[in-house]
């Protein structure tokens, strides 16, 4: 039985090597992501089905490990002069992509050169421009973008003697719905949030339309002044921490560690990614959404929200054959059939519009409701200077520097002037070095 | 075997090879994975903290010790600095006095003296990750076993934001690994002491205490010397996957060491040039660290 299994796994694999020796016509496009769970099946699903659709081209997703790592393989592939075909880089890598010039392929380049018609109209306004160089040319393929919104506990709130049906809209709506959960008992803690710094500060500055920095936020020129210590910001931050002080809000962490206080009912309201949607629908809870709340006292608040996620960029220095390949991965991508599903499966964004008028002509939204809210969020209103995007060479850096200042305000530490004082002076410092000032 | 060690008229003989290419074959691997894997990234650390370059490597620049003098300025890094010796150091402290007590006690028994060995250096074979990964789920501040226990005693624990409980967090998680190693090398000292010393000053009438302080502690000076730079040096370069798992640096930088430090400017931050200048000052600790080890603990301290 034994000695038969290997045989025919012998035979199996030297037809296999000679099939593809024989098919050495189908060009290979390396894709290498970092999704992981459910995610990472969709990748792989999408790569299987498009692998079947046609026989000229094979994408072979690699799985790299977090964001970060993903993006840090990718960058030392490169340097090797071994750089995959596509990666998958998060938002906040968007700068440090954008400043290699010459290491990647433009997108939209890609794609007409390919011969697939790009058609930018056809994408979802918002997300196109945060990956588009201020010129317009969009960059990289949004491929999973999302949108901070906000979810709560239905029970909680039930037992807090909060009306269940309508989530607060505004900060201090939230504040106070979170002392009342808090005083009544209904719940340990009542506010916490994943991403204080894309959630607070850079999604804060689009939705209220402040300004995050100069040069539009960094979208168009790289030397940026922070301006996160304005009047409002201070004031938002000091709520955040007096509530702190009360225990009414919890920290959780630097990035999404707080979505685990919010499922384990300690918590009865949370600010987070719509991505996150996945893994609270999965926990049973009876949960609402609603939107972003914004701040009553910013004029034209609420703006619009800015994407979150990640988006895949193309190397540079590859064969022709490979981007015509890679164009016509894409323009599977953006199918609206793929794009729906996507959408609906996983609750990130839909890329085109048409995806998404499918999407709520097939009554999804009725059927599953607030699962709009990141999408209304984001294209409500034509963006502002304010409200494109933040985008900056080194935005990992300033994030941890604004992680380390807010830590020390939440510990009581330093006020919320403090804090967001020095954020901005050690963030202009890192960044004016960054571009080599 | 026996004509060798046997025989006492002769001294031992050396062992020559009659073959003169034997012995540098044999010696080839290990020097090509010495050259591999230690001189060759050791020199292009070198090499890459005199530049300055974008991440991509398109553009490079010669800036000669520049790196070094704005990494030594940066009050971040001496921050980190100090950080890291205070980690150090408890770590080694908590790391060194529980495995002797518990040397000495397992020393004593007679019975199942294997299975308590055994059991008391299992914790050795965790790799740092998962050890961090099991004391942040036991002082996680909203799931964990231990919080939990700690805040019905009114402790308000909460290592996300408080400092000293973060550092406490870390050095107990980092130190608990390092027990059984030390605790190896404590039992094997403690074996090499000859009963007759200690006998004889039972009869003598010295009590338990006076014979460990008195006999065993001194004799077990080498031992101790030893595991002290071992540790110290564990603390410095070897505990990065237990930060990393527990508090990413955090909160602020109270947890930041050395380590963690080369790794987020290097690869979070992608300043490159920084890193590696981080990485070679680094690199002349460990020297420093090792001379004084072969200096001072292997020459003066004499064993058995």
């Amino acid at each position: 039985m034994k000695s038969r299994g290997i045989s025919t796994g012998l035979a199996a694999a030297v037809t296999l090597l000679m099939s593809s020796t024989s098919s050495f016509a189908v060009t290979e496009i390396s894709w290498w992501h970092a999704m992981t769970g459910a995610n990472n099946e969709v990748v792989e699903t999408l790569s299987k089905e498009f692998n079947e659709s046609q026989s000229d081209y094979k994408v072979v997703p690699v799985f790299k490990g977090t964001y970060p790592e993903t993006l840090n393989a990718g960058i030392a592939a490169f340097r090797a002069k071994q750089a995959p075909d596509i990666i998958q880089v998060f938002d906040v890598g968007t700068g440090v992509m954008m400043a290699a010039e010459g290491a990647v392929k433009p997108v939209a380049e890609v794609l007409s050169e390919g011969g697939a018609t790009f058609d930018k109209s056809q994408y979802l306004p918002g997300i196109v421009a945060y990956y588009s160089k201020p010129d317009g040319t969009m960059l990289s393929f949004p491929y999973n973008s999302s949108s901070p919104i906000l979810y709560y506990n239905k029970d909680i709130f039930q037992k807090a003697g909060l009306d269940v049906d309508n989530p607060p809209k505004t900060w201090p709506e939230v504040w106070e719905a979170a002392k009342k959960i808090k005083t009544s008992g209904a719940a340990p803690c009542g506010y916490t949030s994943t991403w204080l710094t894309w959630i607070h500060l850079e999604n804060f500055a689009a939705w209220n339309n402040l300004p995050y920095g100069t040069n539009e936020n960094g979208l168009a020129g790289l030397d940026v002044n922070l301006e996160i210590n304005a009047p409002l910001y201070v004031k938002h931050f000091q709520e955040i921490a007096d509530l702190a002080k009360e225990g009414v809000f919890r920290y959780g962490g630097r990035t999404s560690e707080a979505k685990q206080i919010f499922l384990a009912g300690e918590c009865g309201i949370l600010t987070e990614s719509s991505g996150g949607l996945g893994d609270i629908v999965k926990s049973g809870m009876n949960y609402g959404i609603g939107q972003l709340p914004y701040e009553p006292e910013a004029e034209g608040a609420p703006q619009n929200t800015i994407p979150g996620g990640a988006s895949l960029w193309v190397f540079g220095g590859k064969s022709d054959e490979k981007y015509k390949g890679i164009a016509a991965f894409f323009n599977f991508l953006s199918s609206p059939e793929i794009q729906a599903r996507l959408h609906q499966v996983s609750g990130y964004l839909p890329v085109t519009l048409k995806a998404y008028e499918e999407t709520k002509a097939s009554g999804f939204y009725e059927k599953n409701p607030g699962r709009e809210t990141p999408i209304t969020q984001m294209m409500g209103k034509a963006p502002t200077e304010n409200s494109r995007g933040v985008r900056l060479v080194n935005l990992p850096q300033v994030r941890d520097i604004e992680n380390e200042e807010f830590e020390k305000m939440l510990a009581g530490q330093q006020t919320a002037q403090q804090a967001l004082d020095s954020a901005v002076s050690r963030g202009n410092a890192a960044i004016k070095q960054a571009i080599g000032q | 075997m026996t004509k060798v060690g046997g025989q006492k008229d002769h001294p031992v003989p050396r062992a020559i090879f009659p073959n003169k290419v034997l012995p540098y074959l044999l010696l080839a691997p290990q020097l090509a994975i010495t050259a591999i894997f230690f001189y060759w990234p050791a020199s292009q650390a070198l090499y890459q903290s005199m530049l300055r370059e974008d991440p991509f490597g398109l553009s490079t620049q010669f800036v000669g010790l520049a790196n070094f003098r704005h990494v030594l300025a940066d009050p971040n890094y001496l921050h980190s600095f100090q950080v890291t010796i205070i980690f150090a150091v408890a770590t080694a402290v908590f790391a060194m006095v529980p495995a002797l007590y518990l040397a000495v006690m397992a020393d004593k028994v007679v019975r199942g003296r294997g299975i308590y060995r055994t059991l008391l250096i299992w914790p050795y074979a965790v790799a740092p990750a998962i050890a961090g990964m099991l004391w942040l789920f036991l002082f996680n501040p909203s799931i964990g076993t231990i919080a939990v226990m700690l805040r019905s005693l009114g402790i308000s624990w909460d290592p996300l934001l408080n400092g000293p409980q973060a550092m406490i967090l870390v050095v107990a998680a980092a130190a608990w690994k390092q027990i059984s190693y030390n605790f190896l090398f404590f039992v094997a000292g403690l074996q090499a002491i000859p009963k007759s010393l200690v006998e004889a000053a039972s009869i003598d009438g010295a009590g338990e205490t006076k014979r460990f302080w008195t006999i065993i502690f001194p004799l077990l000076a080498p031992t101790s010397f030893f595991l002290l730079v071992i540790n110290t040096v564990y603390a410095f370069f070897d505990t990065f996957g237990i930060i990393h798992a527990v508090t990413g640096g955090g909160p602020g930088k109270a947890t930041e060491t050395l380590v963690y430090k080369v790794y987020n400017d290097g690869f979070v931050n992608l300043i490159l040039g920084e890193s590696a200048a981080q990485s070679v000052i680094l690199m002349v600790i460990v020297i420093a660290l090792t001379a004084v080890q072969f200096r001072y603990v292997e020459r003066r301290v004499h064993y058995g």
